[in-house]
């Protein structure tokens, strides 16, 4: 356990509860892009470069932006009154506790078989790339699919349709 | 405490509080990010199980985890449309006033 991984988790972690927490949905935003970066730093961390880069670059510069686009076109910033959370925050609060406590528990009783360190894989873009085109070919060109269908429908649900609105 | 116990627990910290974000909060885009952070947690358990397991050299969980990212873009892309077409039709995006089927 290194000094940088418990900087990290505690940097993920408070972005985590602050997106939860917050009052202002845009201030929640920026809380969840700084989880999403402690998760990109961690994923470094364990010596996975490209998915570690990937990360950034899809959650830290995609995903984070499309939500507050969609803030912004929701107007949901502008309410500042007004209950945040649902009136039985006290079942999901609980619910949720009991599912940290029924993995905590796993985890910590668990005896693993496997080595407390072993030493940081090499591997490369370039080995990566392999393995896609070569094992992975297939998954590849499903997410292919499914991104492209993902975005038609998106674009579809999101539009503005002028003469089926009442 | 082993390297990897401490990411393992770390992720489910992470679950906890999405898990918790997605089932209190009002706001739809909200209870999307919580699903994000819940997603992004069990990213982190492929990539520590990658790193610390057995085998590394065969890419399995690293594999599994960048699929996971891009199966999350596409969700949060149809999410989010999805949640501005609903605001669209209601005029709200508080997701216990929008307790009517029809449009």
């Amino acid at each position: 356990m290194t000094p940088a991984f418990y900087i990290l988790a505690a940097l993920t972690l408070a972005g985590g509860l602050a997106a939860v927490l917050l009052r202002n949905v845009v201030h929640c935003a920026l809380a969840v892009s700084v989880a999403f970066a402690g998760l990109a730093l961690l994923f470094l961390n364990l010596d996975a470069q490209f998915a570690g880069f990937a990360q950034i670059l899809i959650y830290v510069g995609a995903v984070a932006i499309l939500v507050v686009f969609a803030i912004l076109l929701t107007r949901s910033s502008e309410e500042g009154s007004g209950r945040v959370f649902s009136n039985r925050w006290l079942a999901g609060l609980v619910i949720a506790a009991a599912v940290f406590a029924v993995l905590g528990w796993a985890v910590l009783h668990s005896t693993s078989a496997l080595p407390a360190e072993t030493a940081a894989p090499a591997v490369n873009v370039h080995d990566i790339g392999t393995a896609l085109m070569g094992r992975y070919v297939l998954p590849l060109e499903i997410v292919a699919l499914l991104l492209t269908a993902a975005l038609i429908g998106a674009v579809i649900v999101a539009l503005h349709e002028r003469e089926g609105a009442k | 405490m082993t390297p990897l116990t401490g990411y393992l627990l770390v992720a489910a910290l992470l679950f906890a509080i999405g898990l918790a974000g997605a089932l209190t909060r009002r706001n739809a885009i909200l209870v999307l990010i919580g699903i994000e952070l819940m997603l992004n947690a069990a990213n982190l358990n492929l990539i520590a199980f990658w790193r610390y397991g057995p085998h590394p050299e065969a890419l399995t969980g690293l594999m599994f985890a960048v699929f996971s990212i891009a199966v999350a873009a596409a969700e949060a892309a149809v999410g989010l449309g999805l949640v501005i077409s609903i605001y669209r039709h209601t005029k709200t995006v508080e997701v216990d006033e929008i307790n009517r089927m029809k449009g």
